[in-house]
């Protein structure tokens, strides 16, 4: 099974003749990923790598192509217009790279998004795969191995490391889901946990959460009231100075400071397996399910 | 990006926002002639970025003009230290000279984003004056929060609900209905994610006033916004910090002594964080962004190194897209230029590992190459101990 995506998924790339989003394209197309448009406004007409179409506008990729998911290497200033465009057409899945949106921007987005059937995932996130069937994103195909570990995370570079950890210990993944490191995001853990929740391929799900916010305490309640599989946790950021992170403020909004800390014992009431050693993730990982 | 006091204020009085009458002094000639023209009481106030001025001994309430002068030569050129300056505190330049009021109450108000609805929020309190962050966590009861739907933006009711919350009188829910309105204006206008008036105070004549001013501005927005970037005081800012910003690396200043260069925000904490795990403490934070080209980890390894408590360097790079092999040799390029004298690991995985492990070896360069993420951490915590 796998969630979100799988080899029917059907995606348009949105700035897929800028160099991020050619680059890319490309990698996921290598990958297997199903690439049946490309969107750059002006460019209609055209093809891309002399075989996908690209097309002014996102829904004439779902109207002729059947486009069923976005992937969006659209500048800052544009990428929520980009964002907007996507769930207007009525795709089921939007994922989009670029980093740098302002907040206010996102405000706008999310109030888009409300009663839409779209799922959007990042800004300013490493996209999602499911490992063997599709690729939607920037990470590195060949760290991943198919398997039975979901995973969701705010961070890049450092799903990798735990990506690697997990597959180097012959533990393959469902599907892994960078979520973003902005102050507000597509989807949150708390919006995907219960989709893994379902998922008869995943047995187990691995959160990394970073300082900062109060997603990880939505999703520590969430998974002491409903979720029936293994939790693994990691927070980064547990020797960060406090005061350097903004939303200090915005924070308190719902009752927490946003630290490592508290963010660990909320995990850990809540019945997660948490782990403060980064290096120690797939090897914590690897001794739980051994024992079941 | 955050601004001065003074800054703030003039932006709420061009939205017509009641400020107390004042201006600024980088000299004590200066204080004394805004003091004379003012007359009575007047409040001098230290202009950094950091709160708690007050307490540090950067604000003083004086009776004249002369005392005037002799609190603004205390306060310029001091280097004031507040809870959140650091120790080493921040040099004050100017001072911001303002008629002192006889105020009746002191309130708080402020507006955020708040993450988890994903809309901006007004806040208020009548527990003014106190810093909100304690409010919040002894009498959450205290705190009033207006959410504005982005559908409808601000609306009369939003002013309503604070205003008669804070029990407020029917003369100053009046005057407040602006205020509020006025604020979140800014807010929007220019791109905030953070206005902070604290204290927000009623005065014994029946106005309301914003006797302190804090604003940040949300740094992605900044693009449009050219009217800030004159705002940008440069001398708030750490000089490693600045430096990195001009080469697009996102680095941040803390007080142990393993330099670390790491790829990714996430991974970069997570650095910090097993260096700590291992006995080690991270120098700062350095994220050297997907490029990782020679020229970015050259610029990367200057900035780490001209902090004089780094000891020993960790390079802690996960290759995805960005192969190994080309990181690896960007290192040794940079490393040659900079006649590298510190103790140097280097931690590589991902694409072309074993390309970019043979390229460090094959250099003649000293780099200690760790084989995992764990052996890392032990390698620079053992070396910065010796």
């Amino acid at each position: 099974m796998s969630i979100l995506l799988d080899k029917n998924t059907r995606v348009v790339f949105q700035g897929i003749t800028g160099s991020e989003g050619s680059f890319h394209a490309k990698q996921c197309m290598e990958y297997g990923t199903r690439v049946v448009a490309g969107v750059t406004p002006g460019k209609g007409g055209q093809k891309f790598e002399e075989t996908v179409p690209i097309f002014n506008r996102v829904i004439d990729a779902v109207e002729k192509e059947g486009a069923n998911a976005s992937c969006i290497f659209v500048p800052p200033a544009f990428a929520s217009d980009a964002i907007i465009e996507a769930i207007d057409g009525g795709l089921d899945l939007v994922v989009c790279i670029t980093e740098g949106i302002p907040v206010l921007d996102m405000v706008k987005v999310k109030k888009c998004l409300a009663g839409k059937k779209t799922r959007l995932i990042g800004p300013n996130c490493p996209g999602l795969i499911s490992p063997g069937k599709c690729k939607i994103g920037i990470m590195p195909g060949f760290i991943h191995r198919e398997g039975s570990i979901g995973l969701i995370s705010r961070s890049g570079t450092l799903t990798y490391e735990v990506v690697w950890q997990l597959t180097n210990r012959g533990i393959g993944q469902s599907t892994c889901i960078g979520i973003g490191g902005d102050p507000i995001v597509g989807s949150n853990f708390m919006d995907l946990l219960p989709l893994f929740n379902d998922d008869p391929q995943t047995e187990a799900v691995v959160i990394i959460g970073e300082i900062g916010g109060t997603a990880e305490e939505e999703a520590a309640a969430y998974i002491k009231a409903h979720f029936k599989k293994p939790v693994f946790g990691f927070i980064a950021g547990q020797t960060a100075p406090p005061g350097r992170r903004m939303g200090h403020a915005g924070a308190i909004i719902s009752g927490g400071t946003g630290t490592a800390a508290e963010k660990n014992a909320a995990w850990k009431a809540a019945g997660i397996h948490v782990e403060t050693n980064p290096a120690m993730i797939g090897a914590m990982v690897a001794s739980v399910l051994k024992k079941k | 990006m955050k601004i001065h006091e003074f800054q703030a204020k003039k932006i709420f009085s061009e939205y017509g926002i009641p400020i107390p009458h004042g201006e600024v002094a980088k000299t004590p000639e200066e204080a004394k002639a805004i003091a004379e023209k003012l007359g009575g009481t007047v409040v001098v106030k230290a202009q950094i970025h950091a709160g708690g001025r007050g307490k540090g001994g950067g604000v003083k309430v004086v009776r004249n003009a002369d005392e005037a002068y002799q609190a603004a030569k205390a306060i310029i050129g001091m280097n004031l230290v507040t809870h959140q300056t650091g120790p080493q505190g921040t040099k004050v330049k100017q001072v911001l000279v303002e008629e002192g009021l006889a105020v009746e109450k002191e309130l708080y108000m402020g507006v955020v984003i708040d993450r988890a609805q994903a809309v901006p929020v007004i806040m208020a309190s009548e527990a003014g004056g106190m810093e909100i962050e304690e409010v919040a966590a002894r009498t959450p009861e205290k705190i009033l929060k207006a959410a504005v739907d982005p559908a409808t933006g601000f609306t009369a009711y939003h002013a309503r609900k604070i205003s008669y919350g804070l029990n407020l009188n029917a003369d100053l829910v009046k005057k407040a209905a602006p205020f509020i309105s006025s604020l979140y204006k800014i807010f929007i206008a220019k791109d905030c994610s953070l206005i902070e008036i604290n204290p927000l105070v009623i005065t014994r004549d029946g106005n309301l006033l914003a006797l302190d001013g804090k604003m940040t501005f949300d740094d992605d927005g900044l693009y449009r916004h050219p009217e800030l970037k004159e705002l940008y005081d440069v001398d708030e800012q750490e000089p490693l910090e600045v430096e990195a910003g001009k080469n697009k690396l996102n680095y941040i200043k803390l007080d142990g002594n393993v330099g670390c260069m790491v790829n990714g925000a996430g991974l970069a904490m997570a650095t910090m964080d097993i260096i700590k795990i291992a006995g080690g403490a991270p120098a700062n934070f350095l994220d050297v962004g997907g490029g990782a080209s020679a020229e970015q980890v050259e610029n990367a390894l200057r900035i780490l190194l001209s902090d004089p408590h780094v000891k020993v360097v960790l390079i802690n790079i996960f290759g995805g897209i960005l192969r190994c092999d080309r990181v690896a040799t960007g290192i040794v390029e940079a490393a040659k230029r900079i006649e590298m004298k510190l103790p140097l690991v280097v931690r590589l995985e991902g694409t072309n590992v074993e390309d970019g492990r043979r390229i460090l070896k094959e250099s003649g360069l000293k780099f200690d190459v760790a084989t995992t993420f764990e052996d890392a951490a032990q390698k620079v915590s053992r070396l910065a101990r010796a």
